[in-house]
Formats: structure tokens, C-alpha cells, sequence
């Protein structure tokens, strides 16, 4: 008897003492959630239905080149949505049929009037979706990285398009922002004619209708300075791009002739080819360096480029920017922001030291209760509190789970709640002593039949920290997760440590009657 | 020292006049939820809201007047301690503005609104943009939640009581919601993720006092047969009493503590939990048996005796350790 109350106190000392070291120092052993420390927490959408465009388009740009090639008559081949194209007056069922195979391993057909409807199938377009999302999370954590955010948590999220990122201690949200969400697709494309001033001068050049495989687009004025006093100019591009935003090895900081912010990006070997002979064979046309559908810049071609070219005309802040998101990579998709929430770091501590107050605040009431009620035995019940909220601790260190200012809430709770088991325990050991079967059976009985009434009360606090857990976001799992470790910790306590301390105390008495309780 | 010490009140009697005084609470909130709909916080509803730190004190009038051109109905009311200066500002959720790029404008105007105004300088210590996908998202996950939890309560109790006592306890449970519910809409709380967090911890946490008491009506049944189950109950209640009302308690000041040093941020939450812990406590006296009972008698044919009730219940409770030597005492 004597000898495994030693072991229980042994092992009781051992549990405390693992805790306290695994928490201490706290400044360093438990980590804050963005509400405390102060930061940023973005949740992103990405447009799946932009990489699934890109897909059918590439598929209706494949089969109509076949179809012309092989001359085949058709009289509309089109788009009409992310996932869908049809076509329509064939003249030659049977060969159409066969140039379209490669399609229909990924597209289902239907017959139409008059044509044909092709939509993706279901499990390719998932995984289209899920590739993408996948790609554009792996992108985010490398310009993450790149901003030197330390401790930075990039995650799939929610539905199944979004992303999480949380960033601890950024300031500058908005360049933050900005750089996450840049797709970062590099084109080099010839250009037609520009600058324009405006739009309509630049429709009325082509009498308002452009070239097929031209289109218009936005870009900055040549030689406008670098100073970011950019003037906005149009021009008439190729459809297509030499490069493909896939096509970059690296992009790195530089200076242009006049000494000027620049960027220097190099392209991978294949493209290096392709680019080699794009160029050589259109020496002396002008070429647009397009940045996410903007002309940043336009030269003309002086003789075969393999390898590299500069983006300049930009200031040392975008070139500082575009360094990290085009070094990345390019998004396979566009992305909206759903949700964004900062927080100062003056306001994280100020609660902070509003949680350390309450909590402080919450457990001095109940050890004043439980001493005024109890008198000598209030004392095991706070001495289990406190080796619970230890416990807590540390395991919350160990695991490590990030304390949120929810967490601080559940933190408080646990002191509330965990001293429930003691008071039924206690209560329940008054009424044993009031049959006069002395103190240490009515410790027993006690514990013993209170046992299922403690496992009843948790197990049903359990399920709704749980659907808790299941429900909540950031802040929230925290709390759900800290009163998911004290409600077990607790049991350990409430029962096991407080038991134990009974007995340690009766064992030096003999024929035990009473109990200061 | 000993409160409640061999208390017999006669709850029971009074269960039609607490049920009729609970549903007046749920009613009217419930009212007011129709007439002024539910304030849904940004976590919900989506918006915007900024927590602003100036450098000087300055009214609140002022910085509405600063950020009234912006329209819509935005919120300005002071945020923590007078001295720190701090406001929060919150602005609706923009018609018409897609999500994207656009979901940040509200903000950016308002600082811009802020600093046009020759106010004092000003830091921003906050910033919350929902859109409203998320916000459509949470609510759904948020009833889900509350009501997955519910269920599963409802069930563990059936299947460690008997049917009657889990109705018993969930009826209760569901009215500490209801009327945690309805508390927040009288002292027009907004209903934000924290507090969403309070009413499930209330679902776990209101049905431990219950559970207390059924487990002592347990005991009681098994040596009381020939009572009627009203008095058996009547008198478990009276027994537990003190345990009850010290548990509450301790739970109470704990929150108590929360709501007056835990800050600005966790109000709500505290405020729901001390509604919440209060609400428990009257439920578990005075709800969670008297449905009991009432479940128990329309189903046993009227008699209401603890033998025809106890009948299903007997197994699990022989099955639970320390049993053999029980004796039930009227303490």
C-alpha cells in the first residue's frame, strides 16, 4: 500500500516536472496564433475554371489545326465554356471522328444538331482542379519563402479551392498581398504596332478591326521613367507568346544601360531553342515583354536571343517584386481573396496581457472559493487544478498546438470546469462521511462512485469540443483544441493526483474519522 | 462548510411555471430575432471591420462623421480602455461588389476617409474583410456544428440512460441555446465566431449538471422502487442541489473572471458562457427532470411510479463499479 503510493507520487512528480519543461520558457516553447502576435491570415480562391480553360482551348486550337490540315470541312469549332466546345457543320462524319480521338480521351461527346458537344469528363476536370490548386499552393509557399516571413503556414483550406496563408509579423499586407496573388505569367510577343495613347487610337490604326491573331493590350509608356510616373499606352500584340509562363529558369535582380532598376530572368534550355529561332527569324520586329497581361516593355530584335532578356522601365520596388513572384513561378490560375484579417502586433500583446490578467483573475476566485468552502481539502482540488493547467501547458508546448486568444478562453474555462470533478468528488465524500464509516472508506467510496459521473460529464464536454474542433477556423480550433487536452488532463487530476494526495494525507493517520472539508 | 445541506424543495411542483417562464424568454428573443433578424457578425455576414488606434483621443462623432460619406450603415464604437484610443469600425458588406480585389476597397476607403479628415494620426490594429463565401460557409457549419453536437449528446445519454433522460437533458441543453440566444439579442450582442464557440461549449458543458442528477435518480430508483418517480426525482434534484449550484459556481467566477479582465475581443465569449452557465443551472433543476418525468409518465400509463420506470435503465447501472455495496441515503 505504502509502496505504490511512493510510485504514485513518484510518477505524479515526474508528469509535473515534464511539463514544466517542456513549457518553460514560455516566451519561446508556446506558440502564439496570429491574434496574439499580430500578423496576416488570407484566405485565397483559386479560379480552377481558368486552368480548365486553358485546357479546352488548347484542345480546340489542336483539333482545328488537324482538321485544317487534313481537310476536313467544319464550319464553327469553339469554346462556349471552361469545360465545353462543340462543333458544327461536318461534312465528313467518319474522318472527323478519327482526328478527334485524341479529344475524346479527355472529353465526352454528345450528338447535337447539326454538330457535335463536347464536355470534360468529371474526374479529369477534378483532378485538372486539384492539380491546380496544388500547383498554386506550391507557387504561394515559394514566394512566401522569398518574402522571409519566418514560421509562414500555407495550407489547402475549406472548400476545396481555397488556400490558407497566414503570415506572423508581416506589416506591409498589401505588397504581401500583391505578391501572392501575382500570376507572374512572362510573355515575349511581337508586336504589331504602338504605342497608342489610347484604345481608339489605337482600333482606329486598324480601322477598327484587328488581325486575327492580334489582340490589345495595356501597357506602360516607352521611356516613361522609372520613377513610377508610368503613362498608359496601348498596344497591338500577337495572340501567341514565344515563351510560356513554365518556360523561366530564374529571374534575378539587375540594372538596365542608364543604371536603372531592372530584372534579368533566363529561360530553360528547350525554350532557349525555341525562343533562338523565334528571334533569329524575326530580326529587326519589335517584341513586348508582357507581364501578367501588361506591355512592360518593347525592343526591337537586333539578332538571335537564346537564353535571357531584361524586363526594364520599372521601379525598384517592382523590381524587387517581380524578382520573387516570377523566380516562383507562374500561377496556374487566378486567384480571388474571400477572407483577410491583420492584426497589429500592439493590439496582439495588449491581449495577451488581458488573457494572462483574466486567467490569473479566474484562478485566484476559485482557490479563494475553494479554500473558503473546503477549507484544508480546497487545497488538493487547487493543487490538481494547477497540475492541470501545467499539464496543458506543456503538452500544448509539446505537440505543439498554437495558443489563440480563444485558447486563452479555453485556457480559463479549464480552471472553471476542470474544479466541476473535484466539487462532485468532494461532495460526494461529505455525504459518505455523514454514515460515520470513516474517513478513508469514505474517500474511497467516493472516488469510486463518482467515477462514471466524471467519465459521463466529459465524454459529453468531449463531443462538443470536437464538433468544435470540427467547425472552427485558426483561432477557434485552438480553443477547442486546449479544452480538448484539459478535459483529459483533467481526469488524470481530478481523480488520479487528487486521490492520490487523499491517501497521502490519510496514511499518516491511523484510524481516520474526519476530514477538514 | 455546507450549503443546501438536506434542502427538499419541491421543484417539481414548480415545472410548469418554469417551463412557461423559460419559453416567455425564448419567445421574446426569438421575436426579436424575427423583427430585427439576427446580428450576424462579420464572420458571418461578411464586411469589414477595422480596429483603428489614434494617436489622441477623439470622438466618436467625429470619426462618423469622417466616414459617413463612404454610406451604408457602418459602425463606430469605442474598442477596450478609453485610454488606448482605440475604435471599431465596422462596415457592411459591400451590394453588388464581387469578391477579389474588390473585397478590400471597403477598407482602403474608409482609412482614406479617415485621414482626409484632419483627424489625429492614426494606426490601423485590426483589419477583418470577410467575403461573403466564407461568411455563407461558417453559418452553414456553424448550425451544422451546434446541431451535430445536439444529436450526439443526446445520443451518449440514451445509451448510458434511459430514452427519457437524454430527451430530458437534451430539451435543456437546447433551451440554454435558446436562451443564451436570446440574452445576446436583448444586450444586442452580434453573433461572431467566438460566440458561435460559447454555445457548443454550452451544449457540452450544461448537460454535466444533468447528468449529475440522473445519475442520483438512477441510484435512487434502485432502492426507492415503490416511490413515485416525481418524488424520487424531486429528491435527487434536492440532493445534488449543492454540487450543482458549486460547480455552476466555480464555472461561473472562472467566466466571470474572462468577461471582466479578458479584453474587448473576448466579450461576446464571456458573455455567452455566463448566460450560458446560469441558464445550465436553472435548466438542470428545473427543466431536465420535470421532462423527464413527464416523457416518463406518458409513457409508463400514467402511474408514474420509479418501478415501471426504472425497468430499462437497470442494466448499466449493475454493470458500473462500486455498485454492490450502494445504498441509497436521503442525505
Amino acid at each position: 500500500m505504502m509502496k505504490n503510493l511512493q510510485w504514485r507520487l513518484i510518477l505524479i512528480a515526474a508528469v509535473i516536472g515534464l511539463s514544466i519543461w517542456a513549457f518553460v520558457p514560455p516566451e519561446q516553447k508556446v506558440k502564439l496564433g496570429l491574434d496574439l502576435k499580430g500578423g496576416v491570415h488570407l484566405v485565397l480562391r483559386v479560379k480552377t475554371d481558368d486552368a480548365l480553360k486553358v485546357e479546352t482551348d488548347t484542345t480546340v486550337d489542336r483539333l482545328r489545326d488537324n482538321l485544317t490540315r487534313n481537310g476536313i470541312a467544319f464550319s464553327k469549332l469553339e469554346a462556349s465554356s471552361p469545360t465545353d466546345f462543340r462543333v458544327d457543320g461536318l461534312a465528313d462524319d467518319a474522318a472527323f471522328r478519327a482526328q478527334a480521338a485524341d479529344a475524346e480521351s479527355v472529353y465526352d461527346r454528345s450528338s447535337e444538331a447539326g454538330g457535335y458537344s463536347y464536355r470534360m469528363k468529371p474526374n479529369v476536370a477534378n483532378q485538372l482542379r486539384d492539380e491546380t490548386v496544388t500547383q498554386a499552393l506550391e507557387t504561394i509557399e515559394r514566394r512566401v519563402n522569398e518574402l522571409g516571413v519566418a514560421e509562414p503556414i500555407v495550407a489547402r483550406y475549406g472548400a476545396r479551392d481555397q488556400i490558407l496563408v497566414q503570415l506572423p509579423g508581416v506589416s506591409d499586407v498589401r505588397r504581401a498581398k500583391d505578391i501572392i496573388r501575382s500570376t507572374a505569367r512572362l510573355e515575349l510577343r511581337l508586336v504589331d504596332q504602338g504605342p497608342f495613347p489610347s484604345k481608339e487610337a489605337a482600333l482606329q490604326a486598324f480601322n477598327n478591326t484587328l488581325p486575327p491573331d492580334s489582340e490589345l493590350m495595356p501597357g506602360k509608356q516607352e521611356g516613361s521613367g522609372a520613377a513610377g510616373t508610368a503613362g498608359s499606352a496601348y498596344y497591338v500584340v500577337k495572340k501567341v507568346s514565344a515563351v510560356a509562363g513554365n518556360d523561366l529558369r530564374n529571374a534575378q535582380q539587375s540594372l538596365d544601360e542608364f543604371n536603372r532598376p531592372a530584372v534579368h530572368f533566363t529561360l530553360k534550355q528547350d525554350a532557349a531553342v525555341r525562343f533562338g529561332t523565334f528571334t533569329e527569324s524575326n530580326i529587326g520586329r519589335p517584341m513586348a515583354i508582357i507581364l501578367d497581361g501588361r506591355v512592360m516593355s518593347v525592343a526591337t530584335i537586333q539578332g538571335r536571343i537564346t537564353d535571357s532578356g531584361q524586363i526594364t522601365g520599372i521601379t525598384r520596388e517592382e523590381m524587387l517584386d517581380q524578382v520573387i513572384t516570377l523566380k516562383s513561378g507562374a500561377l496556374p490560375a487566378s486567384m480571388d481573396y474571400l477572407e483577410e484579417r491583420t492584426v497589429g502586433p500592439s493590439l496582439g500583446q495588449d491581449s495577451i496581457r488581458a488573457g494572462v490578467t483574466a486567467s490569473l483573475a479566474g484562478l485566484a476566485l476559485v482557490v479563494v472559493f475553494m479554500i473558503f468552502y473546503y477549507k484544508l481539502t480546497g487545497l488538493n482540488a487547487i493543487v490538481s487544478i494547477v497540475v492541470n493547467l501545467l499539464i496543458l501547458l506543456g503538452l500544448m508546448a509539446a505537440i505543439p498546438v498554437t495558443m489563440t486568444l480563444p485558447g486563452v478562453a479555453g485556457f480559463i474555462l479549464t480552471i472553471g470546469m476542470g474544479v466541476d470533478s473535484n466539487v462532485l468528488i468532494f461532495e460526494r465524500i461529505k455525504e459518505e462521511l455523514a454514515t460515520a464509516r470513516g474517513a478513508r472508506a469514505a474517500v474511497n467510496a467516493g472516488f469510486d462512485r463518482v467515477w462514471w459521473t466524471i467519465v459521463d460529464t466529459h465524454v459529453s464536454s468531449l463531443i462538443a469540443a470536437l464538433l468544435l474542433l470540427q467547425f472552427g477556423t485558426g483561432p477557434i480550433r485552438g480553443f477547442a483544441v486546449t479544452l480538448i487536452i484539459g478535459l483529459l488532463s483533467n481526469v488524470f487530476t481530478a481523480v488520479f493526483v487528487s486521490r492520490t494526495m487523499f491517501e497521502a494525507v490519510l496514511a499518516r493517520r491511523q484510524q481516520a474519522q474526519t476530514l477538514s472539508i | 462548510m455546507d450549503i443546501f445541506h438536506n434542502t427538499n424543495y419541491d421543484f417539481i411542483r414548480w415545472r410548469w411555471h418554469a417551463i412557461a417562464l423559460s419559453l416567455v424568454v425564448i419567445l421574446a428573443g426569438a421575436g426579436l430575432m424575427v423583427t430585427r433578424g439576427l446580428p450576424l457578425g462579420i464572420d458571418f455576414s461578411g464586411g469589414t471591420s477595422l480596429v483603428v488606434r489614434f494617436s489622441q483621443p477623439v470622438t466618436l462623432d467625429k470619426v462618423r462623421d469622417a466616414i459617413a460619406p463612404l454610406g451604408g450603415e457602418a459602425v463606430v464604437q469605442q474598442f477596450g480602455d478609453a485610454a488606448d484610443n482605440r475604435l471599431l469600425i465596422r462596415l457592411p458588406q459591400q451590394e453588388g461588389v464581387e469578391e477579389g480585389t474588390a473585397l478590400e476597397q471597403g477598407s482602403q476607403r474608409a482609412e482614406a476617409a479617415l485621414k482626409s479628415a484632419g483627424l489625429p494620426s492614426f494606426e490601423v490594429d485590426n483589419r477583418e474583410i470577410v467575403g461573403p463565401v466564407i461568411g455563407a460557409d461558417l453559418q452553414r457549419r456553424g448550425i451544422y456544428a451546434v446541431l451535430t453536437s445536439l444529436a450526439a449528446i443526446t445520443i451518449y445519454i440514451g445509451f448510458r440512460f434511459r430514452f427519457s433522460f437524454a430527451v430530458g437533458a437534451i430539451v435543456a441543453t437546447l433551451h440554454d441555446v435558446l436562451v443564451t440566444l436570446a440574452f445576446l439579442m436583448f444586450l444586442k450582442y452580434d453573433i461572431t465566431l467566438n460566440v458561435v464557440a460559447a454555445i457548443l461549449t454550452i451544449t457540452g458543458y450544461s448537460v454535466n449538471d444533468t447528468i449529475v442528477i440522473f445519475d442520483r435518480v438512477r441510484e435512487n430508483l434502485r432502492s426507492r422502487r415503490r416511490d413515485p418517480l416525481s418524488q424520487v426525482v424531486n429528491q435527487s434534484v434536492n440532493q445534488t442541489l449543492g454540487r450543482t449550484i458549486i460547480t455552476a459556481g466555480t464555472t461561473f467566477l472562472s467566466v466571470l473572471a474572462l468577461y471582466l479582465f479578458g479584453g474587448e475581443a473576448l466579450e461576446g465569449f464571456a458573455f455567452t458562457m455566463l448566460v450560458g452557465v446560469i441558464s445550465g443551472t436553472y435548466s438542470t433543476v428545473f427543466i431536465a427532470s420535470a421532462i423527464a418525468i413527464i416523457l416518463s409518465q406518458t409513457k409508463g400509463g400514467g402511474t408514474g411510479k420509479a418501478q415501471a420506470a426504472s425497468a430499462p435503465s437497470g442494466e448499466t447501472a449493475t454493470e458500473r463499479p462500486g455498485r454492490k455495496t450502494r445504498r441509497a441515503r436521503a442525505s
